[in-house]
């Protein structure tokens, strides 16, 4: 749907993309991740339009995006970051204008579902200055998705409103993934991510680091951790088990083994042979590592 | 939409509504404002001092400052409405959704100056009527007052929204009108001919653009011009080119819209 190739961007001196390439398919919801400054914002502002690329090529649905600026942008919504709406304008007029804007017929069922379905109805009538911020925020999604884009882009979607608003665009995002809009967001919240994202982008200094399938992702880079209680302490790690990396906390009281994702058998193992050993626990207990983990891993920052 | 589109009209039907909306809603400020401003000229200088002035050519003193007093809100009004309808979405950074839509440069130029100019052509007529209500006005030749009652609200319209392009803050928004185009306007023939002033004087008021579109303008209406007529057409022809060029330059590198 989307094919981003040797896109570079420079303000002066400053590289803010470096030769990125970037393959985005029809359908899926793609999450872009990276610290700030890492280019996400800038990538997306290109793709859409907004800001203007030092090389490279963009095209959406085939459609270059400078060749045939028209038909590549008639297929895209965007949502920036900042909320950015005319605040003496009602919600109504204020999507009617989108639509129109984007060449389209006047369609009032349409609209009217749209309204509906980010509980905006009632509000129809209302000055944008007369809004929440949460209500703004989804007026600024109304209005991208005015036009029936095929592709939307939520840059930073859910920065800053509530955990049930949250919850909400969360539930309109996979909506819209089941009419079969490819969605593009870049996010701060890597849980973001993690709940609703097919494959996973990691950004950094104006470069991808790695492009992944999530699930795949968490099987390769993610690592699990199982911590037994045990029924006496050690007071360092048995010789025998050199050759696994444990280690001892709260006063030799937990052990605690390390091991990667994708590593499978390992457990049962480590269990036999601490029976071997004699080491007896009363408690186990098993984590995995999340998203965000990974994330740190990668980037050395949080997000 | 996928399909090829060949011209976005909705698109600039969209931009030019939204502006005439906003004008609707600042009514006060956009019309009743300089119409009150230039009845308020009439009253000083047309009744007032234009009563003690001698015939300007045959016309009336309060007649024969209609034309320039016309320009003069023609000229402001469309540098206002068109740097203040492209510099506001700058501001408030709706300008986004502009650049991100199907429209080509040529459709928001369109949309943005043509609603500037619209109003601008619609606040000179309500002015025109204001002023026939203290003196007695005739269009002599009202094809040429049409055309020049156009093409300087689009010249000036096409000014504007460069401005409003140009512009980083409201001061710069308002620097260029207040210091610049409301002086040229004063000394561009507004309330006086250019043959009035001594010979020295005359020749440094003909590097003043404003000579030229009052000129033009007063001929239209009594056949009375400082400077000819086609001096005034290329004048202002040649304005509109070199705001054309540009806007062409501007949207071609993206200045101060595109980063």
């Amino acid at each position: 749907m989307i094919s981003v190739a040797a896109v570079t961007k420079r303000y002066g001196g400053m590289l803010a993309l470096d030769a990125v390439d970037l393959d985005i398919a029809r359908g899926e919801i793609f999450a872009l991740l990276g610290p700030n400054g890492a280019g996400k914002t800038t990538l997306i502002s290109i793709i859409c339009g907004t800001v203007s690329m030092t090389s490279g090529r963009v095209l959406i649905g085939d459609r270059d995006i400078l060749a045939d600026y028209r038909g590549a942008r008639a297929q895209v919504g965007l949502v920036p970051q900042e909320i950015a709406l005319d605040i003496f304008s009602t919600v109504w007029n204020t999507v009617v204008f989108s639509r129109r804007l984007f060449g389209r017929p006047s369609d009032r069922a349409y609209l009217e579902r749209l309204l509906r379905d980010l509980s905006l109805w009632e509000k129809r009538d209302a000055r944008i200055i007369e809004l929440s911020g949460g209500m703004k925020r989804r007026v600024m999604i109304a209005k991208a998705l005015s036009h029936q884009p095929e592709v939307l882009f939520l840059d930073e979607p859910t920065a800053g409103v509530d955990v049930e608003l949250r919850r909400d665009m969360w539930g309109l995002v996979r909506r819209l993934r089941d009419m079969g809009v490819t969605i593009i967001l870049t996010t701060h919240y890597i849980e973001e991510a993690e709940e609703m994202a097919d494959r996973v982008g990691v950004m950094k200094g104006g470069r991808i680091l790695l492009v992944e399938e999530k699930h795949a992702l968490m099987r390769k880079l993610g690592k699990r951790r199982m911590t037994l209680a045990l029924d006496q302490p050690l007071r360092e790690l048995p010789v025998a088990l050199a050759d696994v990396p444990l280690a001892l906390d709260h006063d030799g009281r937990r052990l605690v083994y390390t091991f990667a994702g994708s590593e499978h058998g390992a457990v049962p193992s480590l269990l036999r042979r601490l029976a071997e050993l004699g080491i007896d626990y009363s408690d186990l207990d098993m984590t995995r590592s999340s998203l965000e983990d990974i994330f740190v891993d990668l980037v050395g920052q949080r997000a | 939409m996928t399909g090829a589109m060949s011209m976005n009209l909705r698109g600039v039907l969209a931009i030019f509504a939204a502006e005439m909306a906003r004008t609707r809603r600042t009514i006060l400020q956009s019309v009743a404002t300089p119409v009150l401003t230039t009845a308020l000229y009439f009253i000083v200088f047309g009744s007032a001092i234009g009563s003690r002035i001698q015939q300007v050519g045959g016309v009336s003193y309060g007649a024969f400052i209609v034309p320039g007093l016309m320009m003069l809100s023609l000229l402001t009004q469309s540098i206002s409405n068109a740097s203040i309808a492209i510099y506001f979405p700058k501001f408030t950074g709706t300008v986004f959704e502009i650049l991100s839509a199907p429209l080509s440069y040529v459709e928001v130029v369109v949309g943005y100056v043509g609603a500037a100019a619209t109003k601008s052509v619609v606040i000179g007529l309500i002015i025109l009527a204001t002023a026939a209500l203290f003196t007695p006005v005739r269009v002599l030749h009202p094809f040429w007052m049409v055309a020049f009652l156009l093409l300087t609200s689009v010249a000036f319209s096409l000014f504007g929204f460069i401005v409003g392009v140009w512009a980083k803050n409201f001061e710069q928004l308002a620097i260029i009108p207040a210091l610049i185009v409301t002086p040229l306007t004063f000394l561009g023939g507004a309330f006086y001919s250019i043959d009035m002033l001594p010979p020295a004087w005359r020749t440094v008021s003909l590097f003043n653009p404003v000579v030229y579109l009052v000129s033009g303008f007063r001929w239209s209406f009594y056949g009375l011009g400082d400077v000819s007529v086609q001096a005034s057409l290329g004048f202002t022809a040649a304005f509109i080119v070199g705001c054309l060029l540009f806007l062409w330059w501007i949207f071609r590198t993206g200045w101060r819209l595109k980063s």
